[in-house]
């Protein structure tokens, strides 16, 4: 039989203040590097404008094409290759004129050099302003309604601790998911948003198991009487295998469909990847450590009033 | 739960033959799900019963805005106008009737003395109410009632569905959807288009015939200059000259009043000149248009009359004589396409007000080709992976559980293609993801059943301890992986959404397939025969 933990015994909450500067840190690293930025990068759907994916005959450099849409004034554009030498992204702002008329000038512009050769217009996406405020407003709302959803569950199912611990844990994973997309100048789509919201969704599973297992524990009259820290720390050691294994199955797809699921689905794979190595790593770090810190600190609490009640 | 053996296997078998039919449907079948079959959608290996996105067949995605307060103003002005006339027909001078804003009328009478013979008049005009009034001036101010506004731009949206609906449909594409998004948006959905800037033009044109005379008293240079008439306008031609490629234009003194619209039409189709063998669009008026026309032709012999199309001057020909066929041309240099889609959008009629592109998606048919093979090769790959890793780390369970999850993808699709669902390139992401989240409940169940059985449980005392524990665990994952799945089909558009409709599904079919099918082929295999000493997990 496999196993990869033979009754583990990491004493992990006790750790737990070398893992929040390890958290902390990291984050730091991506605010890091968003504020050096100048802020998270923002696709087409999110900042509007239009995006035309070309391919050519053969291979071409970036600046025979900058050149020929300078010759336009398109105004600011970004031009990346896209997973081939024969294919390219063109960006470029939002302009007054209709997406028809960016494409078509665009197209004309290519066309006029003949080094280029034949040029293919494979992909045309134009946000308005418009579209593209609207879109942002929603995406905020979703990740806050997808979070306060979580809550309300694991709170009904489980308690309030559990619910904040829980989302905490959310909040470090996806601001650990934005500044890997900042270091690595990815840009937030729709698409990383809906990677962003899985992760939200998924990454909060294995706190559950552990949980679970707190309650279960309780039940059954096994460890009574021992600190809360313990009963965590044994949860979590108890429920290891389980929180490794699922995410590595999950990590496997991600990782597949990072290396052939294509250029479109890149920057998805990518944050899914993030989402599900630092979901793993904050259920074991991130939710337990905080219960066990608020659990301390109401037992604190409690007994401080003891101690007043007591002298009155 | 080892009881009703016959009955899960009934069941599982139900859902397995089930979801075949609804995949690959035989010919009989598949008319009565799907209707008759969509011709020449592309697909490659997926099966033809699924419903590709646009992202993946190739087509044209768009949201348009309409212009609602254009067609408030616009419906102001021709009340306006309507008012003129009838205080006209009752022999009461009007000075002037203009609109301020997009929601008032003001109206000045020739003189006070007719007040009392204008009022009447103003109460017919039911969808305004009287906002001031000066007796004294003969000045009134109409103001459009909230409710009728309100009613008006509802209208105006949903006569902008039904026109571009009937645009659509004219041109000849397979299964467009056309819908109303919000307010004052329309999202039109056009699958396999093969020339999306011509569908666009085609779409997003007001196509605004308007009929009006030019104004032969006012030298074209003067009014350049300044020296314009009141109801009078500067209106261009614009033509491209074939060679240079260059555009022309060629400016007109136009009467503003109009004296016929497309509204008056009842066809228009393409003809060629017999001569100069150029298409051209003829057009027919209805009965009441044709009256008109006759009219018009017989009071304005010699003068010229202006086709214009939404602001601009198509041609100015010379009325000859009265023309009581109620049929007229309009020529102006069109190339065939171009005729073919003005008799399209004259036939379906005009917006009611102007559209605005807001958000435009199109994928080339290559693209979309290319999409599909990458995407099914990731499923591939995720997929042989995961079972690789179940085969070697379970054994004989992940045997069971990598079966269970050919399931769960075969459940996947059938479920898809019987809702009418539509496959993305995120959906096919998200079919991706499902291979592994779906082992995860397997998983689950095992490691718990392993560490029964490290308790000293028997064989068959674990595997229902695993089963029974894990489930609880199982159902509270997936449900904040819903939560989470449901809000993102709430704020997604299309491709996003496809992502979030594979993801539910597939998780929720993972209930069925890794706890339902999983447990029947363990109860198969352990306990089924009395004696069982070991389990391979």
């Amino acid at each position: 039989m496999l196993q990869i933990f033979v009754d583990p015994q990491f004493d992990f909450i006790g750790r737990r203040r070398w893992a929040y500067l390890a958290s902390v840190v990291f984050i730091l690293i991506g605010l890091g590097s968003m504020v050096a930025k100048g802020g998270l990068r923002y696709g087409i759907d999110f900042s509007g404008g239009t995006l035309i994916q070309v391919r050519f005959e053969r291979a071409v450099l970036v600046e025979r094409i900058r050149t020929s849409l300078e010759r336009i004034q398109m105004g600011e554009s970004v031009i990346q290759e896209f997973g081939d030498p024969r294919e390219f992204i063109l960006r470029l702002p939002l302009a007054e004129t209709s997406a028809e008329a960016v494409t078509r000038r665009v197209q004309e512009a290519l066309a006029a050099d003949a080094a280029l050769g034949k040029a293919e217009v494979r992909r045309v996406e134009f946000v308005g302003p418009q579209v593209g405020r609207d879109l942002q407003v929603q995406a905020l709302y979703a990740v806050l309604w997808s979070m306060a959803g979580i809550l309300i569950y694991i709170a009904i199912r489980f308690d309030l601790k559990g619910g904040f611990a829980s989302i905490a844990a959310i909040i470090h994973d996806v601001l650990v998911c934005l500044g890997a997309m900042s270091l690595t100048n990815r840009e937030m789509s729709l698409p990383v948003l809906a990677a962003l919201l899985t992760i939200i969704g998924y990454s909060v599973n294995d706190t559950i198991v552990a949980y679970d297992r707190v309650r279960e524990n309780r039940g059954k009259g096994l460890r009574r009487g021992q600190p809360f820290a313990t009963q965590i720390n044994a949860a979590i050691n108890q429920t290891l295998s389980r929180t490794v294994l699922t995410a590595l199955t999950v990590f496997f797809s991600t990782v597949v469909l990072y290396l052939f699921g294509g250029k479109v689905l890149e920057d998805l794979a990518f944050v899914l990847t993030v989402g599900v190595i630092t979901g793993t790593y904050s259920t074991v770090y991130i939710a337990g450590s905080l219960i066990v810190e608020w659990t301390g600190w109401m037992e604190g609490r409690g007994q401080a009033r003891k101690k007043l009640v007591a002298k009155a | 739960m080892r009881r009703h053996l016959w009955l899960r296997i009934g069941i599982v078998a139900a859902v397995f033959l089930g979801s075949l039919l609804y995949l690959y449907p035989p010919p009989v079948v598949r008319e009565y799900l799907y209707g008759p079959a969509a011709p020449g959608r592309r697909g490659g290996i997926l099966p033809s019963t699924l419903n590709l996105g646009l992202d993946l067949q190739g087509g044209i995605h768009l949201v348009l805005g309409v212009d609602l307060d254009k067609a408030i103003e616009a419906q102001v002005e021709r009340a306006g106008s309507g008012l003129r006339a009838s205080l006209e027909r009752k022999g009461i001078a009007v000075k002037d009737i203009q609109r301020r804003g997009a929601t008032e009328l003001v109206v000045e009478l020739a003189s006070p003395g007719t007040w009392a013979a204008a009022q009447p008049t103003f109460g017919e005009l039911a969808i305004f109410e009287t906002k001031e009034a000066d007796q004294a001036a003969g000045r009134v101010v109409l103001l459009l009632r909230a409710r009728e506004g309100a009613a008006l731009r509802d209208l105006a949206v949903r006569q902008g569905l039904e026109t571009i609906r009937n645009r659509v449909d004219q041109f000849g594409v397979a299964e467009p959807s056309i819908q109303q998004q919000g307010e004052n948006r329309i999202l039109i959905q056009l699958p396999g288009v093969q020339d999306p800037e011509r569908a666009k033009a085609l779409i997003g044109k007001t196509a605004l015939l308007e009929f009006k005379l030019l104004d032969e008293r006012t030298p074209v240079e003067e009014a350049l200059a300044g020296k314009l008439p009141d109801g009078s306008e500067i209106l261009y031609q614009k033509r491209v000259d074939k060679e240079t490629k260059q555009e022309h234009r060629l400016p007109f003194v136009i009467q503003k009043k109009t004296l016929l619209t497309g509204a008056d039409l009842s066809t228009a189709r393409v003809s060629i000149d017999q001569n100069t063998s150029e298409p051209y669009v003829s057009v027919e008026f209805n009965a009441a248009g044709a009256r008109a026309f006759a009219e018009l032709t017989e009071a304005n012999v010699n003068k010229r009359l202006a086709i214009i199309l939404d602001g601009n001057v198509h041609s100015a020909p010379v009325i000859r004589e009265r023309i009581p066929s109620g049929q007229a041309q309009i020529t102006g240099g069109f190339t065939t396409e171009e005729a073919t889609d003005l008799a399209i959008v004259l036939r379906a009629g005009a917006l009611p007000a102007p559209v605005q592109v807001l958000e435009e998606r199109t994928v080339g048919p290559s693209l979309g080709a290319d999409s599909i093979r990458q995407g099914i090769i990731a499923i591939l790959a995720s997929t042989a992976l995961v079972c690789l890793f179940m085969l070697v780390y379970y054994r004989l369970s992940g045997l069971i559980a990598n079966v269970a999850l050919g399931l769960n993808l075969l459940v996947l699709m059938a479920v898809m293609a019987g809702f009418h669902a539509t496959l993305t390139l995120p959906g096919i992401a998200g079919i991706a993801l499902t291979v592994g989240m779906a082992v995860d409940t397997n998983i689950l169940i095992f490691e718990r059943v392993r560490e029964e059985l490290r308790s000293g449980k028997t064989v068959r005392a674990a595997i229902d301890a695993g089963f029974s524990r894990a489930f609880k665990t199982v159902v509270d994952t997936h449900v904040t992986v819903l939560v989470s799945g449901l809000i993102l089909y709430q704020f997604g558009t299309g491709p996003v959404k496809g992502f979030a409709v594979t993801l539910m599904i597939g998780i929720v079919a993972s209930l069925f397939t890794a706890v339902f099918f999983t447990r029947l082929l363990f109860d198969l295999i352990y306990t089924a025969s009395r004696k069982v000493v070991s389990v391979s997990i």
